[in-house]
């Protein structure tokens, strides 16, 4: 079967005597039970819930895993992941990491002793350097958020298990639909389910996804034990989002493409990041592994006040943190979703002031261009009134 | 309204609507409540009781009116739709005009529960126009159509009916269920009232039941309104939360359902089991130029005929997998129905027969899965059909 037809393929629910087509919400806490010692597949909702099965069932499948586990955030899913580690452990990261997972992982895991080590470049030789004896997770996104760094999954996936580690890929810039970091090697995948996977910016949710069962019994123990599960109703919105994943990531590409494009070519645009964009060798990479380019492009004007007056002068893009949405939005990562990251991190990570990130929809391109191109001009012509003023 | 100028999808993701006041929510919340607390006597900010209007529901309205180029209202259902329709424009005595091959459920509205209330109608075949204009008489008030057609796909020339009943002064309401103004512009058609189900394209996930009335008739808009608040069908807020949500990726599914469906009719045309398709993309569809005269593009709706009559075709419905046997259609998933057992068991066979819906016909709404998986599905289903129509032919 085709991915376009399991996206659209979830059963309604294993055993419905009604058949619904569409998974019923379980919105319940608990369930009764066949008898004082006789129990049934469920019994609470924190620990399995039929609604959140479905919705896990299907995301093991698109990412080719065994089993997944939907958590209550992005943020909560990775924060599974790290209760895998011990005290004493160390986590090797990618510096370019979104900023609420630099703040979890510099400001909280540090109470349990777990070291973690910032890697600056991308390459696998970069990361090769930074192993240690206490190695045991390395966390990477590939393409970054919000610098479009490229990593190559399968080389890293070979050197962290030489060095007995696991690698665990956060595969939210692209989705299942773009990118199979299991297939690759990885032995984890987190998403935040928030951006691709929902699409409707109406759902706050997480997903773990793994390939070995062993794993998959840890994780749930976790998930279970700490109770960071992803809620019934929530469990239904994302289902509901799936079905059009496909078709949204396909029409999301294509205006991206079109948008990073039209902004190489702006005199007012200094850099675009967008994977197609970016030098050869890391293209290659990002080719070989990804189906596509993703939605999220980035571009520099050459000062913070210039971003600032683009962002603001657009109509059509919200300025909202997050992305992934069918809506386009507007952001400046360094004063928004990065500005969680310690200074000394951000420091090293260069990244831009400037930065402005766009996530695009399903507009249609020729109005996001338009306007686009209606709040350059407007940007632009802010220093010349300034100059013509004084 | 004034002409938007902004494309499909834009105008179906943003309407005219600015986030959340209060919290800068991108999404209008939904507003489960009954009740608005008023600052005084009489003053409040236009919504007094959720029976009348509710946020969640204007929202709803917001962005499928900037679909339609005109004010909209939202129903609990298709049906609630079309009864409030006919009850703000009928009264005892009056006369109705509608497609002899329209929605089952609009026959039994008018068969029985607007007949018994002394409105009359006549079902007329609307493809053609002359017999339109035969069918008006002194008291008829409104003729109303569906194009294309449920499940024959047969069109209904909407600007040639519009030239009949603005001559005689008479409303034209279009079902325009099976392709929405996303792919069929109605009021530039030139009819006075678009009506939907959002069950079906405009929710499209199988998740609600809906419906909806648009006019720039202001004067016939408050009629409607009025209605609505009195017999109490609008829209819950949290269903149009979510119908609002599927529009946003209307225009995308569409244009999918389309290719999804132009693949499956092209494949089953050339398959020696079945005797006809109904599908306006094809050239072989009777009205094919009409259809690309009035269709943007021809949407996810077909029918086809397989040889062999209800056994062969029970046949074929009970051997498919992928598609699911059910009584919707316009959602992701594709849906088979077997009319003349389901949807239109109700007409008798030899009326059926004249309509145009044999006992061999089904319809498909064809989905958003890959193409080759749905003709991988119908290919084996075919196949046991085959196998039953062969035994039909030895035993007579």
């Amino acid at each position: 079967m085709k991915i376009d037809t399991k996206l659209v393929q979830t059963v309604g629910c294993p055993g419905d005597p009604h058949r619904a087509v569409c998974t019923p919400i379980y919105q319940t806490a608990t369930f009764e039970q066949e008898g004082a010692l006789e129990f049934s597949e469920y019994d609470y909702s924190r620990s399995g819930n039929p609604t959140r099965a479905v919705l896990e069932q299907q995301l093991a499948e698109l990412e080719h895993g065994i089993r997944a586990f939907a958590f209550a955030s992005g943020l909560a899913a990775i924060t599974a992941v790290t209760r895998l580690l011990k005290p004493g452990d160390e986590i090797l990261v990618i510096d370019d990491v979104y900023g609420g997972t630099c703040r979890l992982f510099s400001k909280i895991l540090k109470q349990s002793q777990i070291g973690v080590r910032y890697v600056h470049g991308s390459s696998v030789e970069d990361f090769a350097r930074e192993f240690s004896e206490r190695t045991r997770l390395v966390h990477i996104e590939t393409p970054t958020n919000p610098l479009l760094k490229i990593v190559d999954i399968a080389g890293l996936a070979k050197v962290a298990h030489e060095h007995g580690a696991l690698l665990c890929v956060d595969n939210t810039m692209l989705s299942p639909y773009v990118q199979n970091p299991l297939v690759l090697g990885a032995d984890i995948v987190i998403h935040s389910a928030t951006k691709f996977l929902c699409g409707h910016s109406d759902v706050v949710a997480g997903a773990v996804v793994v390939r070995d069962e062993k794993l998959a019994e840890d994780l749930y123990l976790i998930q279970n034990g700490e109770g960071a599960v992803l809620g019934p109703f929530d469990s239904y919105l994302l289902l509901r989002g799936i079905k059009t994943l496909g078709i949204r990531m396909e029409r999301q590409q294509t205006n991206a493409g079109q948008i990073a494009s039209y902004l190489s070519q702006h005199p007012l645009v200094r850099r675009v990041y967008y994977p197609s964009l970016l030098d050869k060798k890391s293209f290659a990479i990002h080719a070989r592994q990804a189906r596509g380019n993703g939605a999220v492009v980035g571009f520099e004007t050459g000062s913070l006040e210039t971003s600032r007056q683009v962002a603001e002068s657009l109509k059509l893009f919200p300025i909202t943190v997050s992305f992934g949405g069918l809506q386009s939005s507007v952001s400046l990562p360094g004063r928004m979703s990065h500005a969680s990251v310690p200074p000394q991190i951000a420091a090293q990570r260069q990244l831009p002031v400037d930065l402005v990130r766009l996530s695009i929809g399903i507009e249609s391109a020729d109005d996001l261009i338009a306007d686009l191109a209606e709040a350059l001009q407007t940007a632009e012509a802010v220093p010349e009134l300034r100059a013509s003023a004084g | 309204m004034s002409t938007d100028t902004r494309g499909l999808s834009t105008r179906t993701i943003h309407g005219t609507l600015s986030p959340d006041p209060a919290t800068g929510a991108i999404l209008t919340p939904i507003y489960q409540t009954t009740t608005y607390v008023q600052e005084a006597v009489g003053v409040h900010k236009g919504f007094t009781y959720s029976r009348a209007q509710n946020p969640s529901v204007s929202a709803l309205e917001n962005v499928l009116g900037s679909l339609e180029e005109a004010p909209t209202l939202c129903f609990s259902t298709g049906m609630a739709a079309i009864t409030t329709l006919f009850l703000s424009i009928l009264k005892q005595g009056d006369h109705a005009i509608i497609s002899d091959v329209v929605y089952g459920g609009t026959v039994r509205l008018f068969r029985q529960v607007l007949e018994g209330v002394g409105v009359r109608v006549s079902f007329v075949d609307t493809s053609d126009a002359h017999a339109v204009a035969t069918a008006i008489e002194p008291q008829t008030k409104v003729v109303f159509i569906e194009t294309p057609a449920n499940p024959t796909l047969k069109l209904t020339d909407i600007a040639a009916v519009a030239a009949v009943t603005r001559k005689a002064g008479v409303l034209l309401a279009v079902d325009n269920t099976f392709l929405t103004a996303a792919l069929q512009p109605v009021f530039e058609l030139g009819a006075d009232i678009s009506v939907l189900s959002t069950t079906k394209y405009i929710e499209g996930h199988n998740a609600t039941v809906g419906g909806s009335l648009a006019t720039k008739d202001e004067a016939l808009l408050e009629r409607f309104r009025l209605v609505r608040k009195t017999i109490g069908c609008i829209q819950s807020p949290l269903e149009s939360w979510l119908t609002q949500r599927g529009l946003k990726t209307l225009s995308m599914r569409l244009e999918r359902h389309t290719q999804n469906a132009q693949a499956v009719a092209t494949w089953l045309e050339n398959h020696p089991t079945v005797a006809r398709v109904f599908y306006p993309g094809l050239r072989s569809f009777p009205q094919y130029e009409l259809a690309c005269r009035q269709h943007a593009a021809h949407g996810g709706m077909l029918s086809f005929e397989v040889t062999g009559g209800t056994p062969a075709a029970l046949a074929l419905m009970n051997s498919v997998k992928l598609c699911a046997l059910a009584e919707n259609l316009g959602a992701a998933e594709t849906l088979i129905t077997h009319p003349a057992t389901m949807t239109h068991a109700d007409i008798p066979p030899a009326t059926r027969v004249q309509l145009g819906i044999p006992d061999g016909l089904i319809r498909l709404s064809v989905g958003l899965e890959d193409p080759a998986d749905i003709i991988a599905d119908l290919e084996l289903a075919l196949a046991k059909a085959e196998k039953i129509q062969a035994a039909v032919a030895v035993a007579s």
